[in-house]
């Protein structure tokens, strides 16, 4: 039996689909409903409650913890203030990305670092010689994701905290049904949405008040189907998905570097020194070979080669996960990762890397897709991330 | 040179649709909308204080894909959220669901039936085959087959090649489909009464038919439209009631430069030379532009608006004789709790879609029976939504709005709608429904009524018919409203048609206003700025 997580008397009581899936060791649900479709839209329109406690979490604490961390990430840990969250990947010393997450400074001297795969060890060895202690707590903490524009609404009603104050990205300690917790206006969806840590003794009361709160304003348990599709709405990326992390990367070409993911932006090469920077210095310099964009595939061009054989288009129900040959001009120029049809933006997207030379937004490239047995070319157009940015995610 | 290159008359959904692909390609246009605010029978009102009622329509089936992706409505705001089931409470205290998950519906209705479980599958494959092959029929410009030219024809051969795809089988039940009543096309399939009633129901909605009246079951195709698009799930409640759809087309219209003034009657249509050249407003405005498109539906466009000598006669009488006929009304309530159906008591998921009140066929019957002979029905069918449980947001936290779709109210009333007879009505509804939910009586805080007589002051309307014009098939593709003026295009040159009037017809789907617009586009090719 694999792990459950410490929300699963409530979890399992809720999932009508059995419907569950492993994450890092643990029994995560995928769907609760028969079909996920109100969890989706629970999302984008109301507010939807998702169990995320499988994440690994650690704890950095020590006059050294923001030097340890600095070291680490790429981006500037000096310049997170107590109270701020930021996104970062961190890299290997070829400057190739093992993996991403969230780092929020708690106080001066502690962090909490999330990720999604083991980074236990990577920690400790980087820590050699420094005054700091780092431990795992990803068992001991639990956590929830409450997204979706009536989110802030319902944790408010359970919460003294200002929570008009706490701005995206920012994070406080707060009781909440009397439970001392940690809320951080972050989450994997792109929406206005929080995150509650919590210690995994205390998680239940939390559960029960927020569905107890929530009731009146749709608030919905949703699994991992849901979360997948919003996530790839909002742009953002899912390790061994969309990227190899470099740990596990067989061979040099499956690794990617952040200029390559997009994330070039978290990459801070004024800092004298990061695991990977010099590396990153000089791929700075000659221009990274590989972008991440989205791309929207055409709708006519989809409906013609469907039309072909006459049926109307048949769109992936969930989002996918594979890899999937990008052309332009009858040659090979990417691959796409991850897509969805987007429900709420009636459009076909995908998360792709482009070699850099194609991955100019606007252009126009083709997708494989397999129209009943036989591989086919639909047309796409290459646009940014994120495919949906509402303003209320940072209002 | 006239301020703008177009002018909208009615700021209903098709007419914002129209003036936003005209702003899209770059025409300056002008949308004028008699009320105070947009949406026409589109519309979200705070009727009473802090519920908000789909005052008029209140789901959305067809809306084309295509303009929410052209206009990028997901950005102005609209979000459709699934409709996920179909409840029919029964007077006996059984009842028949049908759910958004296949097994679900299959072990409910093989509760009734095993035989119509498995025919329902069937069933729905036919039906998607035939949606499959008409669909493309409502993305068309309509061709006009009375019309020898070689475009024309062309059209036509393109129609025929199409639906020789469906093959031979599929054609037969495709005529019978277009030529039968509802009622008998069902029965050819299903032995469950409730679910022949309940599916029969959609081929009755804003005709003034009966299930069993030849002709009806087409409309039931109409239905399976939205089914086709699969995961689309297009059957839904936009949040923010059906107002929000037609304010998230009009945001896009404005973001793309098209102009909207409400307030702004039109009283007349200006014509020179037997060209249109702009509008005279009821406030003795004028405002001039070579292309005026109406959205308002054929009876106030051509025998409203533009004065007869500027119409040739066969098409005033094409016109005259083009049938309207309002059969429906609506009831919305502000709930103080949620109704408990004695069948299935309890909130649950069968809450969070359609309730219909059709139990049988015969019940069906003898509620247009009531309406044939000039009375509302005394126990009517009724499509049930309760949007606060799908969007919390539609009602203060615990209080619900209810939308009750009721047919059959006819216009032509005996003695003429009053405020009597609108109130009996209103109770004669919320009696039915209060048998199969007794509480609902206690729990109303406030309710509108909303008759055909009402749809047709307020919303402009005309005899109340919510599609403007009966979607029945002697009024629908070119012959929608009138050949051979099914093109959007009208007798008098710079005059368009862009309403539910015109083809692909009412509900919200957009597609007359988008149709309209192309056809625009393509008569004056280089008209912008």
């Amino acid at each position: 039996m694999l792990r459950v997580t410490p929300f699963h008397p409530r979890t399992s009581e809720l999932c009508q689909a059995r419907n569950w899936r492993r994450w890092a060791g643990y029994l995560a649900a995928e769907s609760y409903e028969l079909t996920f479709d109100r969890e989706y839209w629970a999302i984008r329109t109301a507010a939807a409650l998702i169990d995320v406690s499988p994440l690994y979490k650690y704890r950095i604490r020590g006059p050294d913890a923001e030097r340890l961390m600095d070291r680490i990430v790429t981006r500037d840990v000096r310049a997170c203030a107590v109270g701020q969250v930021i996104y970062t990947p961190w890299c290997d010393d070829s400057g190739k990305v093992m993996d991403d997450g969230t780092l929020a400074r708690l106080s001066e001297d502690s962090f909490r670092l999330t990720s999604a795969v083991p980074n236990l060890n990577w920690l400790v060895q980087n820590a050699l010689g420094m005054k700091v202690e780092v431990q795992d707590v990803s068992d001991t903490t639990a956590a929830l994701a409450l997204q979706g524009p009536s989110s802030r609404t319902i944790l408010q009603s359970v919460c003294d905290a200002d929570l008009n104050a706490l701005r995206f990205f920012r994070q406080t300690a707060a009781p909440l049904a009397g439970v001392q917790v940690f809320i951080s206006r972050t989450g994997y969806t792109g929406d206005l949405g929080y995150e509650i840590w919590v210690d995994s003794d205390l998680a239940l009361p939390v559960w029960d008040s927020l569905v107890g709160a929530g009731e009146a304003y749709g608030l919905q348990p949703a699994g991992l189907l849901a979360l997948d599709m919003a996530r790839i709405e909002a742009g953002l990326l899912l390790i061994a998905v969309d990227y190899v992390s470099a740990r596990e990367a067989l061979i040099e070409s499956r690794t990617s570097s952040p200029f390559e993911l997009g994330l070039g932006w978290t990459v801070d090469l004024g800092k004298d020194f990061f695991v990977g920077r010099s590396a990153l210095v000089r791929e700075h310099e000659r221009g990274a070979a590989w972008q991440l964009r989205g791309l929207e595939v055409q709708w006519d061009g989809l409906e013609r080669l469907y039309a072909q054989v006459g049926l109307p288009p048949q769109l992936p129900a969930h989002a996918w996960r594979s890899s999937v040959p990008v052309y332009a001009n009858g040659s090979e120029v990417g691959y796409a990762t991850s897509g969805c049809w987007s429900p709420l933006l009636k459009r076909y997207i995908a998360l792709a890397h482009l070699r850099n030379d194609r991955a100019a937004p606007g252009s126009e490239v083709q997708i494989e897709v397999t129209v009943e047995h036989q591989r086919r070319q639909a047309p796409a157009s290459v646009v940014t991330t994120p495919f949906f940015d509402p303003a209320r995610k940072r209002a | 040179m006239p301020p703008y290159d177009a002018i909208v008359i009615g700021g209903g959904h098709n007419g914002l649709t129209n003036a936003a692909y005209l702003a899209r390609a770059g025409r300056k246009v002008l949308v004028l909308e008699r009320r105070h605010l947009t949406g026409g029978s589109t519309v979200t009102e705070e009727v009473y204080p802090g519920f908000k009622y789909s005052v008029c329509s209140y789901v959305v089936s067809l809306l084309r894909q295509e303009i929410i992706r052209d206009l990028e409505l997901a950005r102005h705001g609209l979000e459709i959220l699934p409709l996920e089931s179909t409840f029919t409470p029964l007077p006996n205290g059984d009842h028949l669901a049908r759910w958004s998950d296949h097994d679900k519906t299959r072990s409910e209705l093989y509760r009734h039936s095993p035989r119509d479980a498995e025919a329902y599958d069937d069933f729905g494959r036919l039906m998607y085959r035939m949606a499959v092959a008409v669909k493309p029929i409502l993305s068309m410009i309509p061709p006009d087959p009375t019309s020898l030219s070689l475009k024309e024809l062309k059209g036509l051969l393109r129609l025929g090649r199409h639906f020789r795809s469906l093959g031979r089988k599929d054609f037969a039940s495709l005529y019978r489909l277009l030529t039968m009543s509802s009622a008998d096309y069902l029965e050819e399939w299903f032995e469950t009464e409730p679910l022949i009633a309940t599916m029969s129901a959609s081929g009755i909605i804003g005709t003034f038919l009966g299930p069993r009246s030849p002709g009806t079951a087409y409309v039931q195709l109409h239905h399976y439209m939205g089914e086709i698009d699969g995961v689309f799930r297009a059957w839904g409640f936009p949040r923010g009631g059906t107002g929000s759809v037609a304010n998230a087309i009009a945001a896009a219209a404005v973001r793309l430069g098209a102009e909207i003034r409400t307030n702004a009657a039109v009283g007349q249509l200006m014509v020179r030379n037997g060209r249109a050249v702009g509008v005279a407003l009821e406030s003795g405005e004028e405002i001039r532009a070579p292309v005026v498109v109406s959205g308002l539906d054929p009876k106030r466009t051509f025998l409203g608006l533009v004065d007869r000598e500027d119409l040739p006669d066969d098409f005033v009488l094409a016109i005259e004789r083009y049938r309207m006929r309002g059969s429906s009304g609506k009831v919305n309530l502000a709930l103080g709790e949620l109704p408990d159906f004695k069948c299935l008591p309890g909130a649950g998921p069968h809450l969070r879609g359609a309730i219909s009140i059709s139990p049988s066929v015969d019940y069906l019957e003898r509620a247009y029976d009531d309406a044939k002979y000039g009375q509302f029905s005394r126990r009517p069918f009724m499509d049930v939504i309760i949007p606060s449980v799908i969007d919390p947001g539609m009602a203060p936290a615990g209080s619900h709005v209810m939308s009750i779709f009721v047919q059959y109210a006819p216009y032509a009333i005996n003695g003429g709608w009053n405020d009597a007879r609108r109130e009996a009505f209103g109770d004669a509804v919320v009696s039915t429904l209060a048998e199969y939910a007794p509480n609902l009586k206690e729990a109303i805080l406030h309710r509108q009524v909303v008759t055909p007589a009402d749809l047709e002051d307020t919303y402009g309307l005309t005899e109340g018919n919510i599609f403007h014009g009966e979607l029945t098939l002697q009024q629908l593709f070119f012959l929608r409203p009138a050949t051979p003026w099914a093109n959007y295009r009208t007798p008098v040159p710079g005059l368009y048609q862009c309403g539910s009037g015109s083809h692909p017809g009412g509900g919200i789907t957009g597609g007359p206003g988008l149709l309209a617009a192309r056809r625009i586009l393509a008569d004056t090719k280089g008209g912008g700025r």
